[in-house]
C-alpha cells in the first residue's frame, strides 16, 4: 500500500478542522492553509473525511500488487491456548466469534491445539464448541509454551494449509508468539481486537481494536497480505454452548526436529493467583481508589466483593501507594476488564481508569464528591461517603440474596 | 513573569519542580505529620545533582551559585517547605566553608555535600542568644593541636542528620564580637552530641535540636580562616544564604497561591464558582501580585550577591524579609479562600501557613532584618551629598 | 555486556482526549514523552552495567526528527550513546515495517548482548515491535520479564509474568526481552545527566545508511493498514442518587434486581 496526499490550496479555507481531525499530529495551518507533514502522515485518511465541506484534501491510495493468489488462502483458525494439557476458556468464547466469521466467508473453522501426547484427547472439546478440523502438533518439547518452537510450528502450518484468517487469544501467550509468526510469514498482524467482522464488499476482515491508550477505535485491514491474523481480546464474546453430537476432522501434524528448537527453556512456574478471583475473569469487580484512604479499608471492598461473588480491583493510585497488589490494577496501565457489574468505590475517574473499565455492562459509582468524573459514565451513581455508603449496600445485598 | 533564565537554570527549574511534583508532594502530609526525616527525598535530590548547584566544578558541584540554589529550593518548596530544607538549611551550613575555608578543608569537604553524600548544617544560635548573637557563650579553647569546644546550640536544622556542622564559638571572651571563630565539627566527635528533636508547628518534616558540646575535642585544621573572624564569616553566610530563605518561602507562598486558584475554580456556591466573585477575584490579584513581586525582589538579589560586587546585606534583607512577609500573608490568604476546607488538616494549605510562619523567624528574624536595611539606609543617605 | 534499548516518542495518551462534537482527536499542548513501558527498560539497562561495571548502553529509535528529544532525555537518564533511525520513507509503517527498520539499525550497531524493549506503546498498544525485531535478528526472546534473576556471560535467567503467576525462563545470549512495570522504579534524570545530553552528538541513520530494502519499509513494507479512525462509544452517564447511604443502597438494590444483575 502506498499513496500520495495533498492540499488543494485554492480549496483550503483555513477552517483547521484538519488539523484536529490528525491523530497523528501530521498537519498544521501555515498562512491560514494546510500543511501536510509528510514525515508523521499515515495516509489514513481522517483529514479526507472532516473535509467533505469544502474536499480540499486530495488522497490517492496506490493498490500494490499482490505478489500471492489471495484465493488460495482459506477459512478461519482459532489458536487454541493450553496450559498444562487444559485448554483455556478464553479460546471457547473465541471459537463462537470465529464461526460467524467463517460462515459468512462460507469457509471452515478450525483450530490449531499445539501439546504433548495428552493433548490429542482434548482436540474434541474444540469440535464440540463449532471447530470443523482441529491441526493437533504434539511432541514433548511443545508441552509448555516457547515462543520459538510455538511460532515455528504455527508459522509451518499456515504455510501448509494457507488460512484466510488466524485469531489467537490476546494472552501472555498469544500475544509475544504471534508477532513472531506474522513476521515469519511476512503477513499482517493487529494486536488487540474488540470488534471483528466481515466487509460485505470486500470480504476482507475488519479488525477493530482501540488506540491511544482506548481514547480512539481504529478499523485495520490486511488487504494484500495472508493470513489477516488479529490477537483478540478478553470477554468481547459469548462462549458458545457445547454439542457433543457434533463431529469434525483432527489432523496430526508429526513436527520437524528443526521446528522444536527453542533457545529459551521454562524452569518452574510459580502460580500467584490471589484468594479473590482473577480479575479479568471476574463477572463482578469491586474496585478502591485514592477515596478509601488506607490499606487496611480494601477489608470494606472485599466485604462487598465477597457479598457479590465478586473479585477486588483497584485504581492505579492504591497500587502506586502500596495498599495492594499491581494485579489488581485496573487501568491503562493495569488490567482492561470488561465485567457485568463494576462498582467503583473512592475512584474520581480520571480517564486512564476509565479506559480499564467503562466496557463494564453496567457500572455503579459511590464518591463523595459531585463533581467527580465518574458519575460522567456511571450507570449508577451515589454521592455519599463510602464508609456509610458501603455497609448499607452490603446489608441490602445480604437481605436481597 | 519571564526571568530569562538560561538553558542550565531552565534545566535545574525544570528538573527540581518535577522532583516536587512527582517525590515530594505524595508524602508532604505524612513527613509533616509523623516527622519523618526524608532520606529517601534526600537521596533522589542528590541523585538528581542538586546539592551541587551552588558549589564550584572542582568540588564536584554544578559550578553555579546562589541564583540557581534559589531556583532548586522555590520549586522544592512548592511542594514542600520543611523538605526543602534539607538543601537549604545544608547550603546554610555550607557557606561558611565556602566563604572562609583552606583549600585542604574545601578538597575535604565540599564534594561530599556536593553530592549529596553528607548534609550539613549551620550553628549559631544559643537559649541565651538568638537575635543578639553577639551574646553567643559556647567556647572553644586552645589546647595544642586542637581546640576543645563546650556550650550548647539551639535550634539548628538538620541537627542529628547532618554530618558536617559549622559551628561559631568564642575563642576569646575579651574581644566581644571579634572574638569569635568559625569551627567544621563532624558528627561522631567525642564529646559532640545532639538534644531531642524539637516538637515543631511547622516544618515538621526537618529535623531540628540542639548541639551539645562537653569538652568536645576538634583539631586545629578545622578553625575556618582565622582566630576572630567568626561573626564575619557569620554575617558573609547570611548575605548569601537569605535569599536562599527568601526563596523557600517563595516556594511557599507559590504553592499555597495554586492551590487556592485551584479551589477557587472548582468550588461552586450561589450557583457559580467562587472564582467568579469579585472580592475573590482582588485577593487572588493581590496575592500573586505580591508573590511576583518578592520573586523579582529575591531573583535580582541573589544575582547581585552571587556578582560578589559591593555591598548587599541591605539588599539580602529586604529579600528575606518581603518574601517571608507574603508567604505568611498569602498562606493565610489561602485558608481563607477555602473556606472551612482550608481550616481541615485534610487539605494543604494550613500546612503551608504552619511552614511559612517560621521563615519570618529564622535566619534573622523579620525585625532584624528591617533593623539591619535601615542602619544602611541612614548610612547611604548620610554619605549622600546635600 | 553491551545493551541496546528501543524506544519510541509517543503522545501522552493520558492527556489526548476526543473532542465529543467532530469525534476527533484533542492534541493541542500534549507533551511528547518517552513511551513509559521504555522507561523501565533504559532503568534496567542502565542498572546492569552500573552492576556489571562495565558495558555499552545504546539507545536506539525510529522516529521523525523531534524524536531526537527522546534520545536526549535518555542520555540524562545514563545511557552511553543514542541512535536515531529517521526518513521520510519510514512514514505509515506498521509494526512489521517498524521492526525490520529497528533490526536492521540494530545489525549496524552490532555489537550486542541483550535488547531491551518496554512491553508495548501507548498509543499503538500492539507489543509487537519487540518479537518482530527479535524475528528479524534471529534471536529467542522472554516477554514481560519483571526480574531478572541471573545474567552472566552468555546466560539470562528472568522471571515472566503471565496472568496467573510467572514463569522462570532461562535463555541463552544474545536475547531479546520486553519489559513489565514491575521489573524496576525509573530514575529521575540528574542535572549532570542533562548537561552531557545537551552536548551529545545523535547518530542517524536514514534508508541509505541502513541499506534497506525499500519495499519492506514505510507504507510500502506495511500489510496492515488503518481504514477508520472513530471515537469508542461512550458510556453516557446515569442516575445519580443523593440523601442517606441506607435509602440509596435500598434503590441501588432494587434498580439492580430490576435489571437481573444480582
Amino acid at each position: 500500500m502506498s499513496g500520495k496526499i495533498r492540499i488543494i490550496e485554492e480549496k483550503c479555507v483555513g477552517c483547521k478542522l484538519c488539523e484536529k481531525a490528525c491523530p497523528f499530529a501530521a498537519i498544521i495551518l501555515v498562512d491560514k492553509k494546510a500543511k501536510i507533514d509528510l514525515d508523521k502522515c499515515t495516509l489514513c485518511g481522517a483529514c479526507v473525511d472532516v473535509c467533505e465541506k469544502f474536499q480540499a484534501i486530495e488522497l490517492i491510495l496506490e493498490e500494490k500488487v499482490t505478489t500471492i493468489n489471495l484465493d488460495d488462502y482459506q477459512d478461519v483458525w482459532v489458536f487454541a491456548e493450553q496450559k498444562e494439557g487444559i485448554i483455556q476458556s478464553v479460546v471457547f468464547e473465541l471459537l463462537g466469534a470465529g464461526k460467524r466469521l467463517a460462515e459468512k466467508r462460507k469457509s471452515k473453522l478450525c483450530a490449531v491445539l499445539l501439546g504433548d501426547e495428552g493433548i490429542k484427547d482434548k482436540a474434541s472439546e474444540l469440535i464440540y464448541s463449532g471447530a470443523d478440523k482441529i491441526y493437533v502438533v504434539s511432541a514433548a518439547e511443545l508441552k509448555n509454551y516457547q515462543d520459538e518452537p510455538y511460532a515455528r510450528v504455527l508459522t509451518e502450518l499456515v504455510k501448509k494449509y494457507k488460512p484466510e484468517i488466524v485469531l489467537p487469544r490476546a494472552t501472555a501467550i498469544g500475544r509475544p508468539v504471534i508477532p513472531r509468526a506474522a513476521v515469519e510469514l511476512g503477513t499482517g498482524l493487529t494486536a488487540d481486537c474488540t470488534g471483528l467482522e466481515i466487509d460485505d464488499e470486500t470480504g476482507l476482515l475488519l479488525q477493530t481494536r482501540p488506540a491511544f491508550g482506548g481514547n480512539i477505535m481504529a478499523t485495520i485491514l490486511c488487504k494484500n497480505h495472508r493470513p489477516q491474523m488479529s490477537t483478540v481480546r478478553h470477554k468481547v464474546m459469548k462462549e458458545p454452548v457445547p454439542d457433543k453430537e457434533r463431529s469434525g476432522e483432527i489432523i496430526e501434524i508429526i513436527p520437524k526436529a528443526d521446528w522444536l528448537i527453542s533457545r529459551t527453556k521454562l524452569l518452574n512456574f510459580v502460580k500467584e493467583i490471589e484468594a479473590t478471583v482473577n480479575i479479568t475473569e471476574a463477572d463482578v469487580i469491586v474496585s478502591g481508589g485514592r477515596g478509601i484512604k488506607g490499606p487496611e479499608n480494601f477489608k470494606l471492598i472485599e466485604s462487598l466483593a465477597k457479598v457479590l461473588n465478586g473479585a477486588v480491583g483497584s485504581s492505579r493510585a492504591c497500587v502506586d501507594a502500596g495498599w495492594i497488589p499491581y494485579s489488581h490494577q485496573v487501568g491503562q496501565t493495569g488490567k482492561t476488564v470488561q465485567p457485568k457489574l463494576y462498582v467503583a468505590c473512592g475512584i474520581s475517574g480520571a480517564v486512564q481508569h476509565l479506559v480499564g473499565m467503562q466496557s463494564a455492562d453496567t457500572i455503579i459509582a459511590i464518591n463523595k464528591d459531585p463533581n467527580a468524573p465518574i458519575f460522567e459514565v456511571a450507570d449508577y451513581g451515589i454521592v455519599g461517603d463510602l464508609f456509610d455508603v458501603i455497609p448499607e449496600l452490603i446489608k441490602a445485598f445480604k437481605e436481597s440474596i | 513573569m519571564n526571568y530569562f533564565l538560561t538553558e542550565e537554570q531552565q534545566m535545574i527549574k525544570e528538573l527540581a519542580a518535577k522532583i516536587a511534583k512527582e517525590k515530594i508532594a505524595p508524602v508532604a502530609a505524612k513527613y509533616d505529620e509523623e516527622e519523618i526525616f526524608p532520606w529517601d527525598i534526600v537521596k533522589i535530590i542528590a541523585d538528581a545533582d542538586l546539592f551541587g548547584v551552588f558549589i564550584e566544578e572542582q568540588y564536584n558541584g554544578l559550578g553555579g551559585g546562589g541564583f540557581e540554589l534559589c531556583l532548586a529550593v522555590e520549586e522544592l518548596s512548592k511542594a514542600c517547605g520543611g523538605i526543602a530544607l534539607c538543601l537549604a538549611a545544608t547550603a546554610l551550613g555550607t557557606y561558611p566553608i565556602i566563604i572562609g575555608a583552606n583549600e585542604e578543608q574545601k578538597k575535604k569537604y565540599l564534594p561530599d555535600i556536593a553530592t549529596g553524600k553528607k548534609l550539613a548544617a549551620f550553628a549559631l544560635t544559643e537559649p541565651n542568644a538568638g537575635s543578639d548573637a553577639s551574646g553567643i557563650q559556647t567556647t572553644a579553647i586552645k589546647d595544642g593541636d586542637y581546640y576543645i569546644l563546650n556550650g550548647t546550640k539551639q535550634w539548628i536544622t538538620n541537627a542529628g542528620e547532618a554530618e558536617t556542622y559549622t559551628v561559631i564559638a568564642m575563642t576569646n571572651k575579651a574581644k566581644g564580637p571579634r572574638g569569635s571563630s568559625a569551627f567544621i565539627v563532624e558528627k561522631g566527635t567525642p564529646g559532640f552530641s545532639f538534644g531531642k528533636k524539637e516538637d515543631k508547628l511547622g516544618i515538621r518534616a526537618s529535623a531540628t535540636r540542639e548541639l551539645i558540646f562537653e569538652d568536645c575535642k576538634i583539631p586545629q585544621e578545622n578553625l575556618i580562616g582565622k582566630e576572630g573572624q567568626g561573626f564575619s564569616i557569620a554575617m558573609k553566610t547570611f548575605d548569601k544564604s537569605r535569599p536562599g530563605v527568601a526563596a523557600q518561602a517563595l516556594g511557599i507562598a507559590q504553592g499555597a497561591f495554586d492551590y487556592a486558584i485551584k479551589y477557587a475554580r472548582e468550588r461552586v456556591q450561589f450557583g457559580k464558582s467562587i472564582a467568579s466573585f469579585q472580592g475573590m477575584q482582588f485577593k487572588l490579584a493581590d496575592m500573586a501580585t505580591q508573590i511576583e513581586a518578592a520573586r523579582a525582589l529575591v531573583y535580582a538579589t541573589a544575582k547581585t550577591v552571587d556578582s560578589g560586587e559591593g555591598k548587599f546585606s541591605k539588599d539580602a534583607a529586604m529579600a528575606k524579609m518581603y518574601a517571608s512577609d507574603v508567604a505568611m500573608k498569602v498562606t493565610v490568604e489561602a485558608i481563607q479562600v477555602l473556606g472551612g476546607y482550608g481550616y481541615m488538616k485534610e487539605y494543604p494549605v494550613e500546612k503551608m501557613m504552619r511552614d511559612a510562619k517560621i521563615t519570618q523567624i529564622y535566619e534573622g528574624t523579620n525585625e532584624i532584618q528591617r533593623e539591619i536595611i535601615a542602619k544602611q539606609l541612614i548610612k547611604e543617605s548620610a554619605s549622600q551629598k546635600a | 555486556m553491551n545493551i541496546v534499548v528501543c524506544i519510541k516518542q509517543v503522545p501522552d495518551t493520558t492527556e489526548v482526549k476526543i473532542n465529543p462534537e467532530t469525534n476527533t482527536l484533542i492534541r493541542d499542548g500534549v507533551e511528547s514523552i518517552i513511551n513509559p513501558f521504555d522507561t523501565y527498560a533504559i532503568e534496567e539497562a542502565v542498572r546492569i552495567k552500573e552492576r556489571l561495571g562495565a558495558g555499552k548502553v545504546t539507545v536506539i529509535t525510529m522516529g521523525p526528527p523531534q524524536a531526537e528529544d527522546a534520545l536526549k532525555e535518555a542520555i540524562a537518564l545514563g545511557v552511553d550513546e543514542a541512535v536515531l533511525l529517521t526518513d521520510r520513507g519510514f512514514a505509515g509503517s506498521d509494526t512489521l515495517a517498524t521492526s525490520y527498520t529497528l533490526a536492521m539499525g540494530i545489525k549496524k550497531i552490532a555489537d550486542y548482548d541483550i535488547i531491551i524493549c518496554g512491553k508495548q506503546a501507548i498509543d499503538g498498544d500492539t507489543a509487537q515491535v519487540g518479537p518482530g525485531i527479535a524475528v528479524h535478528l534471529n534471536l529467542p526472546q522472554i516477554t514481560y520479564v519483571r526480574k531478572i534473576e541471573e545474567l552472566k556471560e552468555g546466560y539470562i535467567k528472568a522471571e515472566r509474568l503471565e496472568e496467573d503467576g510467572y514463569g522462570v525462563i532461562e535463555s541463552s545470549l544474545p536475547v531479546l526481552l520486553t519489559v513489565v512495570k514491575e521489573i524496576n522504579e525509573p530514575r529521575l534524570p540528574s542535572l549532570k545527566g542533562k548537561m552531557r545530553a545537551k552536548k551529545q552528538e545523535i547518530v542517524k541513520w536514514g534508508v541509505d545508511e541502513l541499506g534497506l530494502d525499500k519495499d519492506k519499509i514505510g507504507l510500502k513494507g506495511s500489510p496492515t493498514w488503518v481504514n477508520k479512525i472513530f471515537a469508542p462509544e461512550r458510556k453516557k452517564g446515569g442516575k445519580v442518587l443523593q440523601g442517606e447511604p441506607k435509602d440509596m443502597a435500598q434503590e441501588i438494590v432494587k434498580e439492580l434486581k430490576k435489571g437481573n444483575l444480582i
